[in-house]
């Protein structure tokens, strides 16, 4: 093991460097270029035994490593924003075909207006594409994910593509200490791939194909039951994980002070960590505050959700993407956990950071107090621009 | 050697598939498949020979294969050959190969044929040229000549058909500097297996383009389809050619050379008439069709031979 100081992106790079892809294919968008660029450098200085795929597009970067997976390659490209958009259509060739790829995604706002920062409407619009989705707080655990994210993807019970997403230049341009395991170590925590979904020399196959209405249904029920796998998959790559490497992980949310929190806020990403600190400021102010981080929103954790909010009063998602015309998607996706444990509470969903917008402490420590006034059963003080339950943080009053 | 009728190996490797009597694009699947082998890994976007192909539980392919995204022919070519290399896994005779329609190469594939050209990648791009989306129900597409009526470019008191004449796909593959391009017909077979012949045993990126008549959407009889592919070329209306990139034949520029090239032309009216997507088409319209033929083939027996 090693401690270096990296971005998000170069530590994820180390992570993709340790589990060995045979294929990488890649094409620039910022901001996750950094990795693309730090890889084509270990690849180049012959830190990497890769094939390095210059290709021209991101729909082509998923598609050369949709066709590689089916070799049965171990495979990464990467992306963001409008990338992952273009891409989009071959997203379901991949899950569809149970390809296990790993694809990192910086979140970044889609177009228009045009806008390079980081919020998370790119991933959140697409969590139907039937890939797992999982969001770093932070360079470590981006980097394990980069491990983690293949054994739970080649894992013969998932047979899936997992999208890590890490917050635009909020991770992959922030520095942070990393421990850097050794190879030997990764080596011992993530063998090669091994799949019977791949291409065969003495029994030829055809791996991918069209299924008409007589038989389509089961390939869907076949995704769905692969996908609610996850759960436990991760939990065992995870003990894993924890005895090879000594660092432990959660599942598929991180639960913090909600034993017995009054009022709970729900996060994805990295804003966890401003959350966190609110949540401690209250807790010392004697207020039952608590935070449900999501790291997995595909699967959708429900019962984890339902079970971390059990003994609230109230809710909150804090989340940087609206789905117009509705609520934040992860608001949806706590609401109906919530519903599915068949409870109802007093809930706001908080859009804030949209476009690179910061979030500051101020708004966090606002939409805290907004909660703590519902689970008291009185009406919240305004805290953004409200429209039903969703509000906008950082927006005051009439919107032009 | 050189493949015929007669040496063509028995073993059929694409059969048992849906495509309708008489399909042009079949037949070119099924020879190239002979001529490349049991270990040619084939990818195919959506399209006719996907969709005929590709029914589970009936899948028509004898060796690997797998569907790719429409526009995504050659990038899936491209990964499936970095797959193998990369593992250490490609066994002797193995062509990657894709077979995509006109549509699916020179409108939505271009840019990704484009790429994997411009890396040179170890792949043969076989376009079967049957001049028009026809899974889709004979809509225009960029390979659809001047004068053909298609669902999209409907005849009327405008138009005979389609108003603008085929994309000139084989020259924009050849300015990439490709190794190897070509053009071929299913009514000339043996130059076909010729060239696929000569693209298997090249490495770099080859590419082939085959015509490949369809009987629904041109309006002729399914018998027809062999003759009327050899009279398009006859015509004058389709050719026969290879470039050779510098990197192969040591010209800068690369070298293009017709491979048929016939003294005088059978006339084109019995060839147009013969198809009922020519059935609106006035003597005008023959004219036009006959002058952009002449046009292409002065320049072609100037530039190229």
């Amino acid at each position: 093991m090693t401690r270096m100081f990296l971005s998000g992106n170069e530590a994820f790079a180390e992570g993709i460097r340790l589990a060995r892809p045979n294929v990488i294919s890649a094409y620039p968008i910022t901001p996750q270029t950094t990795v693309v660029e730090a890889l084509a450098k270990m690849v180049e200085d012959g830190k990497l035994a890769s094939e390095y795929m210059h290709v021209e597009s991101e729909h082509t970067a998923l598609s050369a490593a949709i066709g590689a997976s089916a070799t049965g390659a171990r495979t990464f490209t990467a992306t963001s924003s409008q990338g992952l958009l273009y891409m989009a259509e071959c997203l379901t060739y991949a899950s569809g075909g149970r390809f296990p790829i790993v694809m990192m995604n910086a979140n970044r706002a889609l177009a228009l207006p045009w806008n390079i920062y980081g919020d998370q409407r790119d991933s959140l619009s697409l969590l139907d594409h039937g890939w797992i989705q999982v969001y770093a707080k932070d360079n470590q655990e981006a980097l394990d994910l980069a491990l983690m994210a293949y054994a739970v993807g080649e894992d013969a019970r998932v047979s899936l593509p997992v999208m890590v997403n890490m917050d635009g230049f909020a991770l992959t341009h922030t520095y942070e200490a990393v421990d850097v395991p050794d190879q030997a170590q990764a080596d011992a925590f993530l063998p090669p791939y091994v799949t019977q979904n791949r291409f065969d020399f003495t029994n030829p196959k055809n791996i991918g194909y069209s299924a008409g209405p007589e038989y389509n249904r089961f390939y869907q029920v076949a995704h769905h039951e692969a996908m609610l796998a996850v759960r436990d998959v991760v939990a065992e790559v995870e003990a894993r994980f924890a005895k090879t490497f000594g660092r432990e992980y959660p599942g598929l949310v991180e639960a913090y002070m909600t034993d017995d929190a009054d009022f709970v806020m729900v996060t994805l990403g990295s804003v966890s960590g401003i959350a966190r600190d609110v949540v401690d400021d209250l807790r010392r102010a004697g207020k039952k505050a608590g935070l449900v981080r999501i790291r997995y929103l595909r699967p959708l954790p429900q019962e984890e959700i339902a079970e971390a909010l059990k003994p609230a009063k109230a809710f909150g998602v804090l989340e940087k993407d609206v789905s117009f015309g509705a609520t934040g998607a992860v608001y949806a996706g706590v609401q109906a956990s919530l519903a599915s444990s068949g409870r109802a509470l007093p809930s706001l969903g908080f859009v804030g950071g949209l476009g690179g917008d910061d979030i500051s402490r101020h708004q966090v420590e606002d939409a805290f107090a907004s909660l703590e006034a519902l689970s008291l059963g009185k009406a919240p003080a305004a805290c953004g621009h409200q429209v039903g339950d969703v509000v906008f943080l950082n927006v005051a009053g009439e919107v032009a | 050697m050189a493949l015929n009728a007669r040496t063509m190996p028995d073993e059929e490797l694409f059969y048992g598939h849906k495509a309708c009597p008489g399909c042009g694009a079949s037949l070119a699947v099924r020879a190239a498949l002979k001529v490349l082998g049991p270990n040619a890994v084939a990818a195919l976007p959506a399209g006719c020979m996907s969709a005929v192909g590709f029914n589970f539980p009936q899948l028509a392919f004898g060796n690997n294969a797998m569907i790719t995204p429409f526009a995504s022919t050659a990038a899936v070519l491209s990964g499936i050959e970095a797959g193998l290399r990369s593992q250490g896994i490609k066994p002797d005779g193995c062509t990657v190969v894709g077979f995509a329609g006109d549509g699916g190469t020179a409108d939505i594939g271009l840019q990704a044929l484009s790429g994997a050209i411009d890396r040179n990648d170890d792949i043969l791009y076989i376009c079967y040229d049957n001049e028009a989306y026809m899974n889709t129900g004979i809509q225009k597409s960029g390979l659809t000549p001047y004068g053909a009526s298609t669902t999209t470019t409907p005849a009327g008191p405008a138009h005979p058909g389609s108003f603008t004449q085929k994309k000139q796909l084989f020259q924009i593959v050849a300015a990439h500097g490709i190794p190897y391009a070509a053009t071929a017909s299913v009514g000339y077979m043996a130059d076909f297996l010729k060239k696929l012949e000569r693209a298997r045993d090249m490495s770099g990126t080859r590419f082939i383009h085959v015509m490949a008549p369809c009987p629904v959407g041109w309006g002729f009889p399914s018998a027809d389809t062999v003759d009327v592919a050899k009279e398009i070329v006859d015509t004058g209306l389709w050719f026969l050619a290879e470039y050779e990139g510098p990197g192969v034949c040591g010209k800068p520029g690369g070298k293009f050379r017709l491979t048929r090239n016939p003294k005088s032309f059978a006339p084109i009216e019995p060839y147009l008439r013969r198809q009922k997507r020519y059935s609106a088409d006035a003597d005008t319209d023959l004219e036009l069709i006959e002058a952009a033929r002449d046009a292409q083939w002065e320049h072609m027996r100037e530039a190229w031979v």
